[in-house]
Protein backbone atom coordinates (compact mmCIF):
# COMPACT_ATOMS: atom_id res chain seq x y z
CA UNK A 1 0.00 0.00 0.00
CA UNK A 2 1.65 2.90 -0.73
CA UNK A 3 0.97 6.22 1.56
CA UNK A 4 2.60 9.53 1.23
CA UNK A 5 1.34 10.10 4.69
CA UNK A 6 5.05 10.44 7.12
CA UNK A 7 4.42 9.43 10.97
CA UNK A 8 5.47 11.62 13.16
CA UNK A 9 7.76 9.39 15.07
CA UNK A 10 10.14 6.69 13.11
CA UNK A 11 10.46 3.76 14.89
CA UNK A 12 13.08 1.41 13.07
CA UNK A 13 11.28 -0.72 11.33
CA UNK A 14 13.09 -4.12 12.09
CA UNK A 15 12.18 -5.73 15.70
CA UNK A 16 15.03 -5.41 17.55
CA UNK A 17 16.72 -8.33 18.96
CA UNK A 18 15.85 -7.97 22.49
CA UNK A 19 16.84 -11.30 23.87
CA UNK A 20 20.56 -10.67 21.97
CA UNK A 21 20.75 -7.29 23.85
CA UNK A 22 19.50 -8.37 27.16
CA UNK A 23 21.95 -11.72 27.26
CA UNK A 24 25.11 -8.72 25.98
CA UNK A 25 23.97 -6.87 28.83
CA UNK A 26 24.32 -9.61 30.97
CA UNK A 27 27.89 -10.71 30.35
CA UNK A 28 28.93 -6.82 30.18
CA UNK A 29 27.97 -6.50 33.47
CA UNK A 30 28.56 -10.07 35.03
CA UNK A 31 30.98 -10.00 37.91
CA UNK A 32 34.34 -11.92 36.68
CA UNK A 33 35.92 -13.81 39.34
CA UNK A 34 39.50 -15.18 38.52
CA UNK A 35 40.71 -18.30 40.62
CA UNK A 36 44.34 -17.76 42.48
CA UNK A 37 46.76 -19.98 41.55
CA UNK A 38 47.68 -22.68 44.56
CA UNK A 39 51.57 -21.20 44.50
CA UNK A 40 50.57 -17.77 44.84
CA UNK A 41 47.63 -18.65 47.83
CA UNK A 42 50.77 -20.30 50.01
CA UNK A 43 52.87 -17.10 49.55
CA UNK A 44 50.42 -15.17 50.53
CA UNK A 45 48.88 -17.12 53.32
CA UNK A 46 51.29 -19.24 54.86
CA UNK A 47 54.26 -17.35 54.44
CA UNK A 48 53.64 -14.74 56.63
CA UNK A 49 52.18 -16.64 60.09
CA UNK A 50 55.77 -18.93 59.36
CA UNK A 51 57.89 -15.69 58.90
CA UNK A 52 56.09 -14.25 62.47
CA UNK A 53 56.39 -17.41 64.21
CA UNK A 54 60.14 -17.48 62.92
CA UNK A 55 61.16 -14.50 64.23
CA UNK A 56 59.57 -15.10 67.47
CA UNK A 57 61.48 -18.08 68.19
CA UNK A 58 64.89 -16.56 66.75
CA UNK A 59 63.96 -13.43 69.00
CA UNK A 60 63.85 -15.97 72.18
CA UNK A 61 66.74 -18.09 71.31
CA UNK A 62 68.71 -14.87 71.56
CA UNK A 63 66.73 -13.45 74.86
CA UNK A 64 67.93 -17.11 76.06
CA UNK A 65 71.37 -16.88 74.61
CA UNK A 66 72.03 -13.19 76.48
CA UNK A 67 70.32 -14.58 79.88
CA UNK A 68 68.20 -11.88 79.30
CA UNK A 69 66.48 -13.56 82.67
CA UNK A 70 68.11 -16.72 84.32
CA UNK A 71 67.91 -19.84 82.43
CA UNK A 72 65.67 -21.43 85.36
CA UNK A 73 63.19 -18.58 84.82
CA UNK A 74 63.54 -18.60 80.70
CA UNK A 75 64.47 -22.07 79.03
CA UNK A 76 65.08 -22.18 75.24
CA UNK A 77 62.67 -23.54 72.95
CA UNK A 78 64.91 -26.43 72.54
CA UNK A 79 63.79 -27.04 76.52
CA UNK A 80 60.31 -26.24 75.65
CA UNK A 81 60.52 -28.48 72.82
CA UNK A 82 61.89 -30.88 74.55
CA UNK A 83 59.58 -31.15 77.58
CA UNK A 84 56.86 -31.88 74.88
CA UNK A 85 59.11 -34.31 73.48
CA UNK A 86 59.52 -36.60 76.70
CA UNK A 87 55.66 -35.94 77.29
CA UNK A 88 54.98 -37.20 73.76
CA UNK A 89 57.62 -40.41 74.41
CA UNK A 90 55.64 -41.28 77.69
CA UNK A 91 52.26 -41.00 76.37
CA UNK A 92 50.75 -38.27 78.25
CA UNK A 93 50.55 -35.92 76.10
CA UNK A 94 47.39 -36.21 73.86
CA UNK A 95 45.63 -37.73 77.29
CA UNK A 96 45.84 -33.72 78.42
CA UNK A 97 44.99 -32.29 75.37
CA UNK A 98 42.03 -34.78 74.63
CA UNK A 99 40.96 -34.14 78.41
CA UNK A 100 40.82 -30.35 77.82
CA UNK A 101 39.56 -30.73 74.29
CA UNK A 102 36.62 -32.96 75.43
CA UNK A 103 35.31 -30.29 78.26
CA UNK A 104 35.49 -27.88 75.64
CA UNK A 105 33.59 -29.65 73.37
CA UNK A 106 31.06 -30.90 75.87
CA UNK A 107 30.82 -27.74 77.57
CA UNK A 108 30.74 -25.71 74.07
CA UNK A 109 27.44 -27.78 72.37
CA UNK A 110 25.67 -27.73 76.04
CA UNK A 111 26.32 -23.36 75.50
CA UNK A 112 25.44 -23.81 72.10
CA UNK A 113 21.47 -25.28 72.97
CA UNK A 114 21.21 -23.30 75.68
CA UNK A 115 22.36 -19.76 74.12
CA UNK A 116 20.69 -20.51 70.90
CA UNK A 117 16.60 -20.64 72.31
CA UNK A 118 17.41 -17.97 74.66
CA UNK A 119 19.38 -15.51 72.12
CA UNK A 120 15.99 -16.25 70.04
CA UNK A 121 13.82 -15.12 73.12
CA UNK A 122 15.75 -11.97 74.14
CA UNK A 123 15.75 -10.71 70.28
CA UNK A 124 12.32 -11.61 69.71
CA UNK A 125 10.31 -11.28 72.97
CA UNK A 126 10.48 -7.12 73.79
CA UNK A 127 9.80 -7.85 77.88
CA UNK A 128 12.58 -11.18 77.46
CA UNK A 129 14.92 -8.58 76.30
CA UNK A 130 13.76 -5.76 78.62
CA UNK A 131 14.50 -8.34 81.39
CA UNK A 132 17.68 -10.09 80.78
CA UNK A 133 18.77 -8.38 77.32
CA UNK A 134 21.42 -5.83 79.87
CA UNK A 135 22.75 -8.68 81.98
CA UNK A 136 23.14 -10.90 79.53
CA UNK A 137 25.82 -8.41 77.86
CA UNK A 138 27.02 -7.40 80.94
CA UNK A 139 27.49 -11.24 81.47
CA UNK A 140 29.72 -11.42 78.90
CA UNK A 141 31.83 -9.03 80.07
CA UNK A 142 32.42 -10.51 82.92
CA UNK A 143 35.74 -12.66 83.37
CA UNK A 144 35.19 -16.45 84.26
CA UNK A 145 37.19 -16.51 86.27
CA UNK A 146 35.33 -14.98 89.07
CA UNK A 147 33.29 -17.73 89.04
CA UNK A 148 35.24 -20.42 89.87
CA UNK A 149 35.65 -19.75 93.80
CA UNK A 150 31.64 -19.43 94.13
CA UNK A 151 31.42 -23.00 91.29
CA UNK A 152 34.00 -24.78 93.63
CA UNK A 153 31.99 -24.06 97.05
CA UNK A 154 28.46 -24.91 95.05
CA UNK A 155 29.58 -27.91 93.00
CA UNK A 156 32.79 -29.44 94.98
CA UNK A 157 35.86 -30.34 93.32
CA UNK A 158 34.98 -32.04 90.28
CA UNK A 159 33.49 -31.75 86.77
CA UNK A 160 30.34 -29.97 87.56
CA UNK A 161 32.48 -26.98 88.63
CA UNK A 162 34.27 -26.68 85.39
CA UNK A 163 31.36 -27.47 83.33
CA UNK A 164 29.45 -24.14 85.10
CA UNK A 165 32.58 -21.80 84.78
CA UNK A 166 32.37 -22.96 80.79
CA UNK A 167 28.57 -22.27 80.58
CA UNK A 168 28.67 -18.86 82.63
CA UNK A 169 31.35 -17.93 80.13
CA UNK A 170 30.11 -19.41 76.54
CA UNK A 171 26.60 -18.89 76.90
CA UNK A 172 26.20 -15.40 77.24
CA UNK A 173 28.53 -14.52 74.03
CA UNK A 174 26.29 -16.83 72.26
CA UNK A 175 22.89 -15.93 72.95
CA UNK A 176 24.49 -11.97 72.32
CA UNK A 177 26.05 -12.99 69.16
CA UNK A 178 22.53 -14.24 68.33
CA UNK A 179 21.35 -11.33 69.28
CA UNK A 180 22.91 -9.08 67.40
CA UNK A 181 23.10 -11.39 64.13
CA UNK A 182 19.15 -10.92 64.40
CA UNK A 183 19.13 -6.91 64.80
CA UNK A 184 21.66 -6.58 61.81
CA UNK A 185 18.83 -8.30 59.77
CA UNK A 186 17.76 -5.87 57.29
CA UNK A 187 13.83 -5.15 57.67
CA UNK A 188 14.14 -5.18 53.53
CA UNK A 189 14.52 -8.82 54.06
CA UNK A 190 11.65 -9.17 56.49
CA UNK A 191 9.04 -7.26 54.14
CA UNK A 192 10.30 -9.62 51.09
CA UNK A 193 9.95 -12.38 53.37
CA UNK A 194 6.33 -11.54 54.59
CA UNK A 195 4.91 -10.45 51.14
CA UNK A 196 6.25 -14.02 49.56
CA UNK A 197 4.11 -15.56 52.95
CA UNK A 198 6.92 -15.94 55.12
CA UNK A 199 5.22 -15.00 58.13
CA UNK A 200 5.22 -16.52 61.77
CA UNK A 201 7.46 -19.44 62.31
CA UNK A 202 7.69 -19.81 58.83
CA UNK A 203 9.15 -16.38 58.93
CA UNK A 204 11.55 -17.20 61.38
CA UNK A 205 12.40 -20.59 59.89
CA UNK A 206 13.07 -19.28 56.36
CA UNK A 207 14.46 -15.99 56.78
CA UNK A 208 15.09 -14.35 59.92
CA UNK A 209 17.48 -17.41 60.87
CA UNK A 210 19.09 -17.82 57.87
CA UNK A 211 19.88 -13.68 57.52
CA UNK A 212 20.82 -13.56 60.89
CA UNK A 213 23.43 -16.53 60.74
CA UNK A 214 26.78 -14.50 60.22
CA UNK A 215 26.47 -13.06 63.16
CA UNK A 216 25.01 -16.08 65.21
CA UNK A 217 28.53 -17.71 63.72
CA UNK A 218 30.29 -14.81 65.16
CA UNK A 219 29.23 -15.41 68.46
CA UNK A 220 29.92 -19.20 68.05
CA UNK A 221 33.44 -18.39 67.19
CA UNK A 222 33.45 -16.02 70.56
CA UNK A 223 31.51 -18.80 72.24
CA UNK A 224 34.61 -21.25 71.63
CA UNK A 225 37.19 -18.72 72.56
CA UNK A 226 35.27 -17.99 75.71
CA UNK A 227 34.89 -21.93 76.29
CA UNK A 228 38.00 -22.19 76.17
CA UNK A 229 39.41 -19.40 78.54
CA UNK A 230 36.60 -20.58 80.94
CA UNK A 231 37.94 -24.10 81.03
CA UNK A 232 41.37 -23.36 81.38
CA UNK A 233 40.55 -21.00 84.34
CA UNK A 234 38.65 -23.56 86.11
CA UNK A 235 41.53 -26.44 85.29
CA UNK A 236 43.96 -24.37 86.78
CA UNK A 237 42.20 -23.51 89.79
CA UNK A 238 39.96 -26.69 90.58
CA UNK A 239 42.98 -29.11 90.21
CA UNK A 240 42.51 -32.45 92.51
CA UNK A 241 43.85 -36.41 92.08
CA UNK A 242 39.62 -37.14 91.39
CA UNK A 243 39.44 -34.95 88.20
CA UNK A 244 40.96 -35.53 84.78
CA UNK A 245 44.05 -34.13 84.59
CA UNK A 246 43.83 -31.61 81.54
CA UNK A 247 45.97 -28.79 80.00
CA UNK A 248 45.54 -26.52 82.76
CA UNK A 249 46.05 -28.77 85.70
CA UNK A 250 49.54 -29.73 83.74
CA UNK A 251 49.94 -26.07 83.70
CA UNK A 252 49.33 -26.13 87.37
CA UNK A 253 51.64 -29.19 88.75
CA UNK A 254 54.47 -27.92 86.43
CA UNK A 255 54.30 -24.73 88.11
CA UNK A 256 54.09 -26.37 91.87
CA UNK A 257 56.88 -28.50 90.29
CA UNK A 258 59.45 -25.28 89.19
CA UNK A 259 59.27 -27.02 85.80
CA UNK A 260 59.41 -24.15 83.47
CA UNK A 261 59.61 -25.98 80.48
CA UNK A 262 56.81 -27.62 81.58
CA UNK A 263 54.74 -24.64 82.23
CA UNK A 264 55.10 -23.04 78.79
CA UNK A 265 54.96 -26.05 77.26
CA UNK A 266 51.54 -26.18 78.65
CA UNK A 267 50.80 -22.31 77.77
CA UNK A 268 52.36 -23.11 73.81
CA UNK A 269 49.78 -26.47 73.89
CA UNK A 270 46.58 -24.16 74.87
CA UNK A 271 47.03 -21.35 72.56
CA UNK A 272 47.48 -24.13 69.90
CA UNK A 273 44.47 -26.09 71.10
CA UNK A 274 42.59 -22.92 70.80
CA UNK A 275 43.61 -21.28 67.94
CA UNK A 276 44.05 -24.70 65.78
CA UNK A 277 40.10 -25.34 66.37
CA UNK A 278 39.56 -21.73 65.52
CA UNK A 279 41.10 -22.22 62.54
CA UNK A 280 40.60 -25.55 61.08
CA UNK A 281 36.72 -25.35 62.58
CA UNK A 282 35.10 -21.86 62.94
CA UNK A 283 36.93 -20.51 60.22
CA UNK A 284 36.32 -22.63 57.31
CA UNK A 285 32.48 -22.77 57.99
CA UNK A 286 32.46 -18.58 58.15
CA UNK A 287 34.58 -18.28 55.26
CA UNK A 288 31.65 -20.77 53.44
CA UNK A 289 28.61 -18.71 54.95
CA UNK A 290 30.17 -15.21 53.80
CA UNK A 291 31.24 -16.24 50.54
CA UNK A 292 28.47 -18.13 49.65
CA UNK A 293 26.74 -14.36 50.14
CA UNK A 294 29.14 -12.24 48.18
CA UNK A 295 30.41 -10.77 51.55
CA UNK A 296 34.14 -11.91 51.17
CA UNK A 297 34.99 -10.45 47.98
CA UNK A 298 37.85 -8.13 47.64
CA UNK A 299 39.41 -9.62 50.64
CA UNK A 300 39.90 -13.23 49.35
CA UNK B 1 -2.15 2.04 12.23
CA UNK B 2 -2.78 -1.19 10.61
CA UNK B 3 0.19 -2.80 10.93
CA UNK B 4 0.77 -1.90 14.08
CA UNK B 5 1.62 -5.20 16.17
CA UNK B 6 -0.45 -4.51 19.44
CA UNK B 7 0.01 -6.60 22.28
CA UNK B 8 -3.23 -7.40 24.33
CA UNK B 9 -3.19 -8.39 27.71
CA UNK B 10 -5.34 -11.63 28.22
CA UNK B 11 -8.27 -10.54 30.19
CA UNK B 12 -9.09 -12.62 33.24
CA UNK B 13 -12.27 -14.31 33.25
CA UNK B 14 -13.18 -14.02 37.13
CA UNK B 15 -16.37 -12.65 38.49
CA UNK B 16 -14.70 -9.99 40.10
CA UNK B 17 -14.61 -6.96 37.71
CA UNK B 18 -10.88 -5.54 39.96
CA UNK B 19 -7.86 -6.62 41.05
CA UNK B 20 -7.62 -4.02 43.38
CA UNK B 21 -9.81 -1.40 45.12
CA UNK B 22 -9.20 1.27 47.08
CA UNK B 23 -11.74 3.52 48.73
CA UNK B 24 -10.92 6.26 50.39
CA UNK B 25 -7.89 5.20 51.91
CA UNK B 26 -6.19 8.01 54.28
CA UNK B 27 -2.46 7.10 56.52
CA UNK B 28 -1.28 9.17 58.82
CA UNK B 29 1.96 8.49 61.01
CA UNK B 30 2.75 9.30 64.57
CA UNK B 31 0.83 10.36 67.79
CA UNK B 32 -2.38 12.60 67.38
CA UNK B 33 -1.24 16.37 67.00
CA UNK B 34 1.83 15.83 65.75
CA UNK B 35 0.14 13.38 62.90
CA UNK B 36 1.96 13.73 59.43
CA UNK B 37 -1.08 13.12 57.03
CA UNK B 38 0.76 10.86 54.17
CA UNK B 39 -2.39 9.96 51.84
CA UNK B 40 -6.00 11.32 52.18
CA UNK B 41 -8.78 9.98 50.29
CA UNK B 42 -7.52 7.67 47.38
CA UNK B 43 -9.99 6.19 45.95
CA UNK B 44 -8.65 4.13 43.30
CA UNK B 45 -9.48 0.94 40.85
CA UNK B 46 -7.13 -0.98 38.84
CA UNK B 47 -9.02 -3.29 36.59
CA UNK B 48 -7.99 -7.45 35.39
CA UNK B 49 -5.21 -7.17 33.56
CA UNK B 50 -4.75 -3.50 33.37
CA UNK B 51 -1.18 -1.60 33.88
CA UNK B 52 -1.64 1.34 36.30
CA UNK B 53 0.97 3.92 36.79
CA UNK B 54 0.81 6.19 40.00
CA UNK B 55 3.37 8.65 39.47
CA UNK B 56 4.34 11.71 42.59
CA UNK B 57 7.45 13.29 43.67
CA UNK B 58 9.52 11.95 46.43
CA UNK B 59 7.95 11.43 49.68
CA UNK B 60 4.23 11.86 48.10
CA UNK B 61 3.58 9.00 49.72
CA UNK B 62 3.99 6.09 46.83
CA UNK B 63 5.66 3.22 48.77
CA UNK B 64 3.62 3.54 51.33
CA UNK B 65 0.16 3.23 49.27
CA UNK B 66 1.89 0.18 47.86
CA UNK B 67 2.09 -0.96 51.37
CA UNK B 68 -0.53 -0.67 52.00
CA UNK B 69 -1.99 -2.68 48.71
CA UNK B 70 0.36 -5.03 50.09
CA UNK B 71 -1.16 -5.89 53.06
CA UNK B 72 2.26 -4.83 55.34
CA UNK B 73 0.64 -1.81 56.69
CA UNK B 74 -3.09 -1.37 57.75
CA UNK B 75 -4.89 2.04 56.20
CA UNK B 76 -5.59 4.97 59.03
CA UNK B 77 -9.01 4.82 57.17
CA UNK B 78 -10.64 3.21 54.02
CA UNK B 79 -10.97 0.25 52.84
CA UNK B 80 -8.67 -1.91 50.68
CA UNK B 81 -9.44 -4.92 48.40
CA UNK B 82 -7.39 -7.77 46.55
CA UNK B 83 -9.36 -10.00 45.51
CA UNK B 84 -7.04 -12.05 43.58
CA UNK B 85 -5.46 -12.84 47.36
CA UNK B 86 -2.54 -11.34 48.40
CA UNK B 87 -0.66 -9.39 46.19
CA UNK B 88 3.00 -9.60 44.90
CA UNK B 89 5.06 -6.69 45.94
CA UNK B 90 9.13 -5.95 43.92
CA UNK B 91 11.15 -3.28 45.59
CA UNK B 92 13.82 -0.95 44.58
CA UNK B 93 16.35 -3.08 45.45
CA UNK B 94 15.95 -6.24 44.54
CA UNK B 95 15.69 -8.01 47.99
CA UNK B 96 16.52 -11.93 47.09
CA UNK B 97 17.91 -13.52 50.14
CA UNK B 98 21.85 -14.14 49.65
CA UNK B 99 21.74 -17.19 50.90
CA UNK B 100 20.12 -18.82 48.47
CA UNK B 101 20.49 -19.41 44.71
CA UNK B 102 18.80 -17.35 42.30
CA UNK B 103 16.77 -20.53 41.18
CA UNK B 104 16.55 -20.84 45.50
CA UNK B 105 15.01 -18.08 45.79
CA UNK B 106 12.22 -18.46 43.48
CA UNK B 107 12.04 -22.14 45.15
CA UNK B 108 11.32 -20.61 48.05
CA UNK B 109 8.42 -18.52 47.13
CA UNK B 110 6.46 -21.72 45.62
CA UNK B 111 7.09 -23.62 48.96
CA UNK B 112 5.63 -21.18 50.57
CA UNK B 113 2.91 -21.14 48.41
CA UNK B 114 2.23 -24.86 48.97
CA UNK B 115 3.68 -25.99 45.84
CA UNK B 116 4.98 -29.60 46.02
CA UNK B 117 8.71 -30.53 46.17
CA UNK B 118 8.61 -31.97 43.12
CA UNK B 119 7.35 -29.36 41.20
CA UNK B 120 9.24 -26.59 42.35
CA UNK B 121 12.27 -27.60 40.44
CA UNK B 122 10.41 -27.39 37.00
CA UNK B 123 8.31 -24.42 37.60
CA UNK B 124 11.52 -22.19 39.53
CA UNK B 125 13.41 -22.99 35.61
CA UNK B 126 9.95 -22.44 33.81
CA UNK B 127 10.05 -18.75 35.76
CA UNK B 128 13.26 -17.74 34.93
CA UNK B 129 13.09 -18.58 31.86
CA UNK B 130 10.42 -16.26 31.32
CA UNK B 131 12.57 -13.81 32.06
CA UNK B 132 14.73 -14.95 30.33
CA UNK B 133 17.65 -16.00 32.90
CA UNK B 134 17.43 -19.76 31.35
CA UNK B 135 20.78 -21.20 32.99
CA UNK B 136 20.85 -19.17 36.21
CA UNK B 137 19.30 -21.32 38.40
CA UNK B 138 22.24 -22.26 40.32
CA UNK B 139 23.76 -18.39 40.27
CA UNK B 140 24.45 -16.92 43.53
CA UNK B 141 22.84 -13.52 43.98
CA UNK B 142 26.19 -11.79 44.03
CA UNK B 143 27.23 -13.24 40.75
CA UNK B 144 24.24 -11.71 38.71
CA UNK B 145 24.37 -8.18 37.53
CA UNK B 146 21.98 -5.41 38.57
CA UNK B 147 19.34 -5.73 35.35
CA UNK B 148 19.76 -9.91 36.23
CA UNK B 149 18.80 -9.48 39.73
CA UNK B 150 15.91 -7.43 39.38
CA UNK B 151 14.65 -10.05 36.51
CA UNK B 152 15.10 -13.03 39.40
CA UNK B 153 13.26 -10.67 41.72
CA UNK B 154 10.26 -10.43 38.81
CA UNK B 155 10.48 -14.47 38.37
CA UNK B 156 9.72 -14.54 42.43
CA UNK B 157 6.92 -12.07 42.31
CA UNK B 158 5.10 -13.75 40.01
CA UNK B 159 6.27 -17.23 41.40
CA UNK B 160 3.45 -16.12 43.69
CA UNK B 161 1.08 -16.53 40.96
CA UNK B 162 -0.89 -13.04 42.45
CA UNK B 163 -3.23 -11.22 40.43
CA UNK B 164 -1.88 -8.51 41.31
CA UNK B 165 1.71 -7.19 40.57
CA UNK B 166 2.35 -4.38 42.49
CA UNK B 167 6.18 -2.37 41.59
CA UNK B 168 7.75 0.33 43.84
CA UNK B 169 9.91 1.96 41.28
CA UNK B 170 11.59 -1.25 40.62
CA UNK B 171 13.87 -0.39 37.58
CA UNK B 172 15.30 3.23 39.64
CA UNK B 173 18.40 2.02 40.11
CA UNK B 174 19.60 0.30 37.49
CA UNK B 175 21.27 2.35 33.73
CA UNK B 176 19.59 3.89 31.27
CA UNK B 177 20.26 0.84 28.63
CA UNK B 178 19.34 -2.02 31.63
CA UNK B 179 16.29 0.02 31.90
CA UNK B 180 15.32 0.41 28.75
CA UNK B 181 15.27 -4.04 28.24
CA UNK B 182 13.21 -4.54 31.08
CA UNK B 183 10.95 -1.88 30.03
CA UNK B 184 10.35 -4.44 26.56
CA UNK B 185 10.44 -7.44 29.19
CA UNK B 186 8.05 -5.90 31.79
CA UNK B 187 5.46 -5.38 29.03
CA UNK B 188 6.20 -8.59 27.41
CA UNK B 189 5.26 -10.26 30.73
CA UNK B 190 2.36 -8.45 31.57
CA UNK B 191 1.20 -9.39 28.24
CA UNK B 192 1.78 -12.97 28.27
CA UNK B 193 0.52 -13.68 32.30
CA UNK B 194 -2.17 -11.26 32.00
CA UNK B 195 -1.42 -10.61 35.69
CA UNK B 196 -2.69 -6.50 36.38
CA UNK B 197 0.08 -4.25 37.46
CA UNK B 198 0.38 -1.34 39.87
CA UNK B 199 3.76 0.40 39.08
CA UNK B 200 5.11 3.46 41.28
CA UNK B 201 7.72 5.71 39.56
CA UNK B 202 8.21 9.12 39.72
CA UNK B 203 9.92 8.83 36.18
CA UNK B 204 7.19 10.45 34.01
CA UNK B 205 8.45 8.99 30.99
CA UNK B 206 8.91 5.36 32.43
CA UNK B 207 5.22 6.03 33.42
CA UNK B 208 3.79 6.85 29.84
CA UNK B 209 6.14 4.49 28.92
CA UNK B 210 4.59 1.63 30.28
CA UNK B 211 1.11 2.64 31.68
CA UNK B 212 -2.20 2.16 30.17
CA UNK B 213 -3.42 4.74 33.12
CA UNK B 214 -0.95 6.96 34.14
CA UNK B 215 -2.23 8.44 38.02
CA UNK B 216 -0.83 11.72 39.57
CA UNK B 217 -0.39 11.94 43.02
CA UNK B 218 0.09 15.40 45.41
CA UNK B 219 2.16 15.45 47.87
CA UNK B 220 1.39 16.15 51.31
CA UNK B 221 -1.29 14.87 51.69
CA UNK B 222 -1.10 12.38 49.16
CA UNK B 223 -4.40 13.17 47.01
CA UNK B 224 -5.33 11.76 43.49
CA UNK B 225 -4.54 15.02 41.40
CA UNK B 226 -5.19 13.50 37.98
CA UNK B 227 -5.02 10.64 35.84
CA UNK B 228 -4.50 10.38 32.25
CA UNK B 229 -5.51 7.16 29.93
CA UNK B 230 -2.40 6.24 27.65
CA UNK B 231 -3.78 5.11 24.15
CA UNK B 232 -0.66 4.75 22.61
CA UNK B 233 -0.36 1.33 21.47
CA UNK B 234 2.02 -1.62 22.61
CA UNK B 235 5.11 -1.74 22.09
CA UNK B 236 6.16 1.73 22.59
CA UNK B 237 9.52 2.89 23.07
CA UNK B 238 10.58 5.86 25.73
CA UNK B 239 11.87 7.92 22.78
CA UNK B 240 8.75 7.47 20.60
CA UNK B 241 7.39 11.39 19.94
CA UNK B 242 4.00 9.92 21.17
CA UNK B 243 5.30 9.11 24.63
CA UNK B 244 7.37 12.16 24.84
CA UNK B 245 4.27 14.81 24.21
CA UNK B 246 2.09 13.30 26.86
CA UNK B 247 5.13 13.12 28.81
CA UNK B 248 5.64 16.90 28.74
CA UNK B 249 2.06 17.63 29.25
CA UNK B 250 2.30 15.64 32.71
CA UNK B 251 5.72 16.94 33.78
CA UNK B 252 3.93 20.57 33.96
CA UNK B 253 1.25 19.11 35.82
CA UNK B 254 3.67 17.38 38.21
CA UNK B 255 5.95 20.72 38.24
CA UNK B 256 2.68 22.37 39.12
CA UNK B 257 1.84 20.75 42.19
CA UNK B 258 5.44 20.74 43.06
CA UNK B 259 5.67 24.28 43.13
CA UNK B 260 2.57 24.73 45.14
CA UNK B 261 4.90 23.53 48.15
CA UNK B 262 7.33 26.36 47.76
CA UNK B 263 4.35 29.29 47.90
CA UNK B 264 3.60 29.12 51.65
N1 LIG C 1 6.76 4.30 59.02
C1 LIG C 1 6.71 5.64 58.85
N2 LIG C 1 6.66 6.45 59.92
C2 LIG C 1 6.60 7.78 59.77
N3 LIG C 1 6.60 8.41 58.59
C3 LIG C 1 6.65 7.67 57.49
C4 LIG C 1 6.72 6.23 57.56
N4 LIG C 1 6.76 5.75 56.29
C5 LIG C 1 6.73 6.83 55.49
N5 LIG C 1 6.66 7.97 56.19
C6 LIG C 1 6.58 9.33 55.63
O1 LIG C 1 5.62 9.32 54.63
C7 LIG C 1 6.01 10.12 53.53
C8 LIG C 1 5.91 9.33 52.26
O2 LIG C 1 6.87 8.32 52.23
P1 LIG C 1 6.98 7.27 51.04
O3 LIG C 1 5.69 6.55 50.92
O4 LIG C 1 8.18 6.45 51.26
O5 LIG C 1 7.18 8.22 49.79
P2 LIG C 1 7.58 7.87 48.28
O6 LIG C 1 7.64 6.39 48.15
O7 LIG C 1 6.52 8.48 47.44
O8 LIG C 1 8.90 8.51 48.02
C9 LIG C 1 7.42 10.61 53.82
O9 LIG C 1 7.34 11.95 54.20
C10 LIG C 1 7.87 9.74 54.95
O10 LIG C 1 8.69 10.48 55.82
MG1 LIG D 1 9.31 5.13 47.68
Amino acid sequence: MASTETRPESRPATKPDLAGLEAGLDALETPTTAKTPVGQLLRDKALPPVAAIALVLALWQLAYHFQLKPHYQLPSPGDVFGSLHTMWLQGTLLGYVWTSVSRGALGFLTSVVIGTPLGLLVARVAPVRAAIGPILSGLQSMPSVAWVPAAIIWFGLNDSTIYAVVLLGAVPSIANGLVSGIDQVPPLFLRAGRTIGATGPRGVRHVLLPAALPGYLAGLKQGWAFSWRSLMAAEIIATSPDLGAGLGQLLENARTNADMPGVLAAILLILIVGIGIELLLFRPVERRVLRGRGLLAGTR
Amino acid sequence: MATEVTEQPVQQDSGVRYAARLDQVSKSFGRPGTQQHVLDGITLDVAPGEFVCLLGASGCGKSTLLNLVAGLDRPSSGSIQTPGGRPALMFQEHALFPWLTAGRNIELALRLRGVPRAERRERAEGLLELVRLKGAHGKRVHELSGGMRQRVAMARALAQDSQLLLMDEPFAALDAITRDVLHEELTRIWAETGVSVLFVTHNVREAVRLGQRVILLSSRPGRIAREWTVDIPQPRRIEDAAVADLSVEITEQLRGEIRRHGQH
